[in-house]
């Protein structure tokens, strides 16, 4: 018996040894790597890719550090059109928003998402259209007919940035129940929360987790999401109610449905080994009880792509970009 | 009196001997930050907030909270010695706490300016303990045409301030205001006057331009000058900040008055940087010494300093209270809030009480270890000026090098940092005011965001300036201002005349 057991000891030794061979073999970062956001600070973005920072700090997942970097010019033209002249450097990666898509088109500068390594889609932000609080509409279509009602173009739409995604799912709105806003862009999510509590808007678009405070607090209301489904996460917030009883704005008789991708891209030119890497890396990641409870906070839904799903997800999202803003005339005119 | 018994059990939170040291810590980090300009306090408290992720919410803000304080205060000390703000909001602090260090008082102007620091921290605190709900409710009547009256009004406060011609002060402001247009246009989505030139697409930032004005302007200014550093005389001891605090409470009207601008700009949230210069601006008008401003009056420290720390300060309130920053370092310490899972907004008062109150406990504490901190090392930091000029100039010429490419981590920067110091040089030789310039690359998106914002709001019709009491009070003040010194020379020629 004991030779056997030697054996199988032995066995797994050697196994394990070509394992971590194996695995020293594969690609891994020789120094510091930095992750670009192409967002300001304190975005939505900005707030995953240091959370990210956080837990692979805290639970040890890279033997380099990971370094936070944000270029936001230009609606984060300057981050990717750093990351697009990086090719070959695998110690840079991106997290991108929907600027991915409406920043080269609405401003025509030289970039697509087909010049970088895709990696994967860490999750989707969910948006919601909320009202004050005080406000008498409680449904969608109480909303709907207050929109109508109000002479054209008197009704404020507040949201963040300009012929980007607040603006697209604006005038998706204003296709689907044909009336006219008035769209009014600020700098951040949560000023944009603000705004609207203190009555200066008459309606948003925020992601839930630059509004959910209020609506705790009892200043907002939200009337419906922008998915195909209801979100997943039923802990109540406000009144007994949880992100689960918002209903879909589909099923309420307003037909716009959009998400915005939270991915991750590389370099130009990253080898199969470097992706890998980081898939690898981003798994470990959403493995952790802090990202869980980072996507309940934020009520994300928490789709996982990686290789070619998702770059067909994303080409399919590039078309559809193209079409919507194409629609509502964002287009750069060069 | 509820407030009472949570606040102390704040500060027994606040004074463990953990969050002690992380106080201490927080604030030599802080300063180290506020000296190198452009690191800055919002890229310092960005860098170190990973680091926070392991450590209780409440330690971690603390510890975070005091980097912010150490960073205003630390943004004084090069503003004072080489004329070199770390900070936007420090820009102010440079027109008289520069000459006076020249005049071989940087003691002196060093000691009021943290002295007064502190107490614009200290008077924000207060308000914040005693008054929180109510002042809270308040930043939300500020919609984009407050905000653009409030711009309004820091614009018109500080017009016709400098010695210089009208003409010129124009001319400087202008000028500031074609360079803040330039990047993302942000009500369009469109690009302006970048000129297909990848690295114009974020815009001139304020500190790369200031840094460069102002810091190596003036090294150029002084090498033409024969390479005399004039701060020599420097005394270098302790007693000095003794001499000045005797002086100081003569001083109470103005600081007063600083603390209230402070709080309201803080809390509005319209930020320090307006804070400190409207506050610089009103000092000016209405002291009796007014005449001297600029040539290294320590009035001329205390008015800006304790606004902009009343104001950095009174920016937490409505971060804790609405998760709206009311400073760039608040906006990343809202996302720090959201990472350990505390939400902010109306709630957090009543949910997380041991961390609010934690927090607001630690604002006392931290200030006055910071205080503590900084004035001991006055002696220190005056001496710096008695290193002969050979060796100092290279050395803050490395310092704004570094402090530019750290501000984006761009070469681009540190050769535009060079265009601007000798931009600075031809515009101090012709003797065009440069704080116009600054104020307007600081303001000017700001301004013209919120009021093309109030005009989307209103379909193009100006009566939104004037559609409510509270706008236009200000908007009314902001012409009062501008009209100031024609309004006080008609009042003087109606009295001699009378007489």
């Amino acid at each position: 018996m004991k030779p056997f057991v030697l054996n199988v000891a032995a066995a797994a030794i050697v196994m394990s040894c070509a394992g971590s061979t194996a695995s020293r073999a594969a690609w891994e970062p020789v120094r510091p790597v930095e992750f670009i956001v192409p967002a300001g600070t304190g975005g939505g973005a900005d707030q995953m890719a240091r959370t990210i920072q956080g837990i692979v700090t805290k639970h040890n997942l890279m033997k380099q550090p990971l370094v936070v970097i944000n270029k936001a010019g230009g609606a984060g033209g300057e981050g990717f059109l750093d990351v697009k002249t990086s090719a070959n450097n695998p110690h840079k990666i991106i997290i991108t928003l929907s600027n991915l898509f409406t920043t080269p088109l609405a401003t025509g500068i030289p970039f697509n998402w087909k010049d970088l390594t895709p990696v994967a889609m860490l999750a989707l932000d969910e948006f919601v259209l909320w009202v004050n609080a005080e406000k008498p509409y409680s449904s969608v279509k109480d909303y709907i007919d207050a929109a109508k009602k109000a002479p054209s173009g008197s009704f404020k739409m507040g949201g963040t940035g300009s012929k980007q995604e607040d603006q697209i799912i604006t005038v998706g709105i204003e296709k689907a129940i044909d009336a006219k806003f008035t769209y009014i862009p600020y700098k951040g999510g949560g000023e944009v929360a603000v705004q609207l509590v203190g009555n200066h808007v008459d309606s948003t678009v925020n992601n839930p987790i630059e509004a959910v405070a209020q609506w705790r607090g009892g200043k907002l209301r939200p009337l419906c999401v922008f998915d195909a489904q209801p979100m997943a996460y039923d802990e109540p917030i406000a009144d007994g109610k949880a992100w689960k009883d918002v209903p879909t704005c589909k099923s309420q008789g307003l037909a716009m449905e959009y998400l915005m991708l939270r991915g991750i891209f590389m370099a130009p030119k990253a080898t199969k080994d470097q992706v890998e890497y980081y898939v690898e890396l981003f798994k470990k990641v959403r493995a952790t009880p802090e990202w869980q409870d980072f996507m309940k906070s934020g009520a994300f839904n928490t789709t996982f792509l990686t290789g070619a799903d998702y770059a067909k997800w994303i080409e399919a999202e590039e078309k559809r970009h193209e079409g919507l803003m194409k629609e509502a005339g964002f287009l750069a005119s060069n | 009196m509820e407030e009472l018994a949570n606040l102390f059990h704040g500060f027994a939170v606040a004074l463990q001997p953990y969050n002690i040291m992380l106080m201490v810590i927080g604030i030599t980090l802080g300063v180290i930050i506020g000296v190198l300009p452009g690191l800055g306090g919002a890229n310092g408290v960005a860098i170190l907030l990973p680091l926070t992720f392991s450590m209780p919410p409440t330690s971690a803000i603390i510890m975070l909270s005091c980097i912010y304080w150490g960073a205003l205060f630390g943004g004084a000390i090069t503003s004072i010695l080489f004329n070199i703000p770390g900070e936007p909001w420090s820009v102010a602090t440079t027109f008289d706490g520069y000459p006076m260090a020249q005049q071989g008082k940087p003691g002196e102007a060093l000691t009021a300016a943290f002295t007064s620091s502190f107490v614009g921290a200290l008077f924000a605190v207060v308000m914040i303990t005693l008054v929180a709900p109510l002042v809270a409710g308040f930043a939300l009547r500020f919609g984009p045409a407050e905000k653009f009256a409030v711009y309004f009004l820091a614009f018109c406060s500080f017009v016709g301030l400098s010695k210089e011609p009208p003409f010129k002060t124009i001319a400087a402001m202008m000028m500031g205001f074609a360079l803040a247009a330039v990047g993302l246009d942000s009500i369009t989505g469109q690009l302006r006057l970048t000129f297909g030139v990848t690295e114009l697409l974020n815009g001139f930032d304020f500190l790369i331009a200031v840094i460069g004005l102002f810091g190596i302007g003036e090294i150029l200014l002084t090498m033409e000058e024969g390479l005399a550093f004039r701060g020599g005389k420097a005394s270098i001891n302790l007693r000095v900040v003794l001499q000045t605090w005797r002086e100081l409470p003569a001083y109470w009207m103005t600081s007063l008055r600083s603390c209230l601008i402070g709080c309201w700009m803080g809390v509005t949230p319209a930020g320090a940087t307006p804070a400190s210069f409207m506050s610089y601006g009103i000092a000016k008008r209405l002291s009796r010494r007014g005449n001297n401003f600029g040539k290294g009056e320590i009035e001329g420290v205390i008015a800006p300093e304790t606004a902009a720390h009343a104001a950095g300060t009174a920016a937490l309130l409505p971060m804790l209270s609405l998760g709206v920053p009311g400073s760039p370092t608040a906006a990343v310490l809202l996302g720090g809030l959201l990472i350990w899972g505390l939400q902010p907004g109306p709630m957090l008062f009543v949910e997380q009480k041991e961390f609010v109150w934690g927090l607001i406990a630690s604002m006392y504490l931290g200030n006055l270890a910071g205080l503590i901190v900084v004035l001991t090392c006055v002696p220190i930091f005056a001496a710096i000026l008695r290193v002969p000029f050979g060796i100092i100039a290279p050395l803050i010429l490395v310092l704004c090098a570094i402090g530019a490419y750290s501000v984006h981590n761009s070469t681009f920067d540190v050769m535009l940092m060079l265009v601007f110091g000798v931009l600075g040089y031809l515009l101090k030789k012709c003797n065009y005011p440069l704080a116009p310039l600054v104020l307007a690359i600081v303001l000017g998106d700001k301004a013209e965001e919120a009021f093309r914002q109030s005009l989307l709001g209103s379909q193009g019709s100006l009566g939104v300036f004037f559609s409510n009491g509270l706008v236009s009070t200000i908007m009314a003040l902001g012409v009062v201002a501008l009209f100031w010194s024609v309004i006080q020379e008609g009042y003087s020629r109606l009295r001699t005349s009378m007489a």
